[in-house]
């Protein structure tokens, strides 16, 4: 009996491709199983191999990076089939919501996604509920089982190791979905996955003044994020629009300037672990759900805030 | 052209949640209930579009029990044609995924439009396992859809930015913002909507492949510190040494 788990393997192995690795382990240490990750994409050997820091013990490398869902969903269930999976994990990054529900009906599995925390032993997963206003915990009853890990849910610690890594070059069949065109965003971090986020709203008056947000980001290392009005109004790009109708995170730090910090709005982040919050308003509703809170204009605070930031030099 | 969309209910998210039976039941005294807003204003307006384009007609199906009516009463005051409701408790994404497949598989829809999520569990399940069901190509957060015969052109979210796909129908579409504008409902599609069908379907037997333990709440917040904002060293030093983020 195994453990697989599936990663994008695309220019690199990603944190929250890590984070799952390492959930995976941890579940097949519990139940004294081995771990094995299903990729596709373009990385070498020896990072994958290096995977094994987290546990791994086999990759398996599809060299690929035009899968659609139907031909990943072979890949895995395949692979799963092999080598007599049992529980099956995946990011819950685009891919998994394409694939793992897929993956699920055809091992007749049972699929919880979105577990922001490592299963008991009988398989009881915590998730997020009721927009985050509190959690679920869900038992998967069935003999199989497949489990998505919101990322950003448990930090992954490297340990000694390195993977055995082997190509695999099954046919997948053809591809029902052609991708004709991809608008990349490239040196931006991706906000769905980023541990820091620097997110602004109305309060900010116009989309030139972006600079100061965009700044500290920069300094950070942080993704951008903005709240519903701002995209909208198209400010900012739609997909920064974080919310009840737009993206729900969960990072490290998310810090909100000229947010006023409606019920919609923490929807989206209220899972983030700390939140500091900036606004001119004492009364802003904001400061109720923040850690750190900062009474004053954003067009002085983020400057200082940025210059701060730049000269700790951490 | 025929159109099968899923809609669900979510509690609305100004709603107080609660629990009872010692936290395994969700508490519904005193909710009120809304479309979810995917479904709503992306999903089913895209598919009304479609239809006023292309012509055709919309369906729309839900899992759920009679308490479902009104908001599904809604969707057909926006402009649906004709509704389903599978007359259970909707219990899982597989139970849900498995009545909706069933009522859809003989019945040669060329599209099944869905939200991209439900915002209660942000599950992104349902769309998934109908096309995997239905042996049919998923595109999942669709924020754009045309349609040029039987082919689709889909704008959909992809790592770092946005890509342009294209399949052949029928699909399963999960959609996301952008899809379309949200409609509000005027007199006449609410005086329309009285008498437009509304069809019960028994529920199919299905395994619970999960099931929910109970609920918790998250331990509250120990308050907010304030910082002085003209001393930012501070906040990046309590950011750094004591919450150890950045
Ligand atoms: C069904 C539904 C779904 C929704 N979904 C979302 C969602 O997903 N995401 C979302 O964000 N919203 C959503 N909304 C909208 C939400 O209710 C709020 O209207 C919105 O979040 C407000 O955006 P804001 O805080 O940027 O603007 P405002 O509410 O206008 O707040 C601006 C804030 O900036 C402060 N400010 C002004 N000047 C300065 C300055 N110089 N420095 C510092 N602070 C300043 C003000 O005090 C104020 O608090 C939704 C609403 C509905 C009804
Ligand atoms: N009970 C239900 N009845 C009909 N459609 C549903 C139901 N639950 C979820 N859906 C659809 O599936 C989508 C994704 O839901 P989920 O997978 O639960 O996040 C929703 O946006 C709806 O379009």
């Amino acid at each position: 009996m195994s453990v697989l788990v599936y990663i994008d393997s695309i220019n690199g192995v990603a944190k929250n491709a890590q984070e799952a690795v390492f959930y995976g382990s941890k579940i097949a240490a519990e139940h004294g199983m081995e771990t094995i990750v299903v990729t596709a994409g373009n990385s070498d050997n020896d990072t994958l191999s290096a995977l094994g820091q987290y546990g791994a013990k086999k990759v398996i490398a599809h060299n690929n990076i035009e899968l659609d869902s139907q031909q990943l969903t072979k890949l895995v269930t395949d692979v799963a089939k092999e080598n007599n999976s049992s529980v099956v994990i995946f990011s819950q990054d685009l891919t998994g919501k394409a694939v793992a529900p897929r993956v699920a009906i055809r091992l007749e599995a049972g699929f919880v996604s979105g577990a922001i925390a490592l299963p008991s032993n009988d398989f009881t997963v915590k998730v997020n509920a009721f927009s985050g206003k509190a959690y679920c915990n869900m038992k998967i009853n069935s003999a199989t089982r497949v489990i998505s890990v919101s990322p950003n849910s448990l930090q992954p610690e490297a340990g000694e190791g390195t993977a055995e890594v082997q190509a695999e070059s099954c046919d997948l069949g053809a591809s029902r979905i052609i991708v004709k065109n991809k608008v990349e965003q490239t040196g931006e971090i991706a906000l769905p996955e980023a541990e820091l986020v620097v997110s602004a709203g109305r309060g900010l008056k116009g989309p030139e003044n972006w600079g100061i947000v965009e700044d500290l980001a920069k300094a950070l290392g942080a993704a951008t994020a903005c709240s519903r009005p701002v995209g909208d109004a198209g400010w900012r790009p739609h997909h920064e629009h974080v919310g009840q109708t737009g993206v729900a995170i969960r990072p490290n730090l998310y810090i909100a300037a000229g947010i006023s910090g409606a019920i919609q709005h923490l929807a989206g982040v209220n899972q983030s672990k700390v939140i500091v919050v900036i606004n001119t308003d004492p009364e802003a509703p904001f400061f109720k759900a923040a850690d750190y809170g900062i009474v004053g204009d954003a067009f002085e605070v983020l400057p200082r805030l940025t210059a701060a930031v730049k000269a700790a030099n951490l | 052209m025929k159109i099968l969309v899923c809609i669900s209910k979510s509690p609305d998210t100004t709603s107080k949640i609660g629990f009872t039976d010692n936290n395994t039941k969700f508490d519904v005294a005193g909710i009120q209930y809304i479309i979810n807003p995917y479904d709503e204003w992306y999903a089913l307006v895209k598919g009304i579009e479609l239809k006023e384009a292309n012509g055709g007609s919309v369906t729309t199906i839900t899992v759920g029990t009679a308490a479902d009516e009104p908001t599904i009463r809604k969707a057909l005051a926006i402009g649906a044609d004709e509704a389903v409701r599978i007359d259970a408790e909707a219990t899982d994404a597989y139970f849900v995924a498995m009545q909706i497949s069933e009522y859809a598989k003989d019945k040669a829809f060329d599209l099944i439009l869905l939200g991209k999520e439900t915002i209660s569990y942000n599950g992104a399940q349902v769309g998934g396992m109908v096309a995997e069901l239905l042996d049919t190509p998923y595109v999942s957060l669709a924020s754009k859809l045309e349609l040029n015969g039987t082919t689709a052109s889909i704008t959909r979210e992809a790592k770092g930015g946005d890509e342009l796909v294209e399949g052949n129908l029928p699909l399963v579409i999960s959609a996301a913002k952008g899809m379309a504008e949200q409609r509000i409902p005027n007199m006449r599609g609410i005086m329309a909507a009285r008498s437009k069908p509304l069809n019960v379907v028994a529920a199919v037997a299905v395994d619970a492949l999960t099931s929910t333990v109970n609920f918790e709440m998250p331990a509250p917040k120990s308050g907010v510190k304030m910082i002085d904002p003209n001393n930012m060293d501070e906040l990046v030093a309590l950011l750094h040494n004591e919450e150890k983020v950045i």
